[in-house]
């Protein structure tokens, strides 16, 4: 869980993850672009492919590879463990 | 200067031939042979004497690792105007061509990105006219 939150206090990683969530399934390149054109963030590739790491390895970014190209795709689980963890059901206050 | 001519390297130049003409909708310029291997080049036919694309052999050794890494990370290899990205897209969709990148508005452009089925990914793009109100934002 500690992953999780370090992986999210990064507005470059939450805008990632935003456009992964928007549209799924986006090469390095794509995402590249989109930071880029709608964001104005004029990172590396190389920085931007360690933005993906610190995802994965938080799990909110799963990888797929097909043909020869890898796709990244969005993973709400581990978010999901904070909602499991702080509950918050309607409160009937009178 | 200018540019006259821009390579792609492809696995098997009679295949990408079929592919870049009957698929694509380029025409045929030169094929002459050179060894093994042909000197065979396609151009627009918007712009027959405009600059024409090299079909390479994809034999040297640095080809291959280059290719690869491009077509992992999905970085094309090269790009080509089209007038209407969402229209070529269906159009080789239907055609059994499998795209990485489906349309995408990137605001001053729209641009998808296609395998050639030669080892590369190949960009479309169409930008878009400057409307009055200027630049989109």
């Amino acid at each position: 869980m500690v992953d999780v939150f370090r992986a999210l206090d990064d507005e470059t990683r939450r805008l990632v993850l935003d456009e992964l969530a928007a549209s799924d399934g986006k090469t390095l390149f794509d995402i590249c672009t989109v930071l880029t054109t709608r964001h104005g963030l004029s990172l590396t590739r190389q920085a931007i492919s360690q933005h993906l790491g610190v995802l994965e390895s938080a799990g909110l970014v799963v990888t797929e590879r097909r043909g020869r190209s890898k796709f990244h795709y969005f993973n709400p689980a581990p978010l999901s463990e904070i909602t499991r963890r702080w509950p918050h059901p309607e409160r009937t206050r009178s | 200067m200018r540019i006259n001519l821009t390579t792609v390297y492809v696995d098997d130049q009679r295949a990408a031939l079929a592919f870049y003409v009957n698929v694509l909708g380029f025409t045929k310029r030169r094929d002459i042979p050179v060894g093994e291997a042909s000197w065979l080049t396609v151009v627009s036919p918007e712009s027959p004497d405009g600059p024409e694309l090299l079909l390479e052999p994809a034999g040297h050794p640095a080809v291959k690792p280059y290719r690869d890494a491009l077509v992992e990370d999905g970085i094309p290899l090269a790009q080509f105007a089209v007038d209407d990205v969402e229209a070529e897209y269906a159009r080789l969709t239907s055609k059994g061509v499998s795209f990485t990148q489906p349309p995408t508005d990137i605001g001053a452009a729209v641009l998808a990105v296609f395998d050639d089925t030669c080892g590369n990914l190949i960009q479309i793009v169409a930008e878009k006219p400057e409307t009055a109100e200027g630049p989109p934002s």
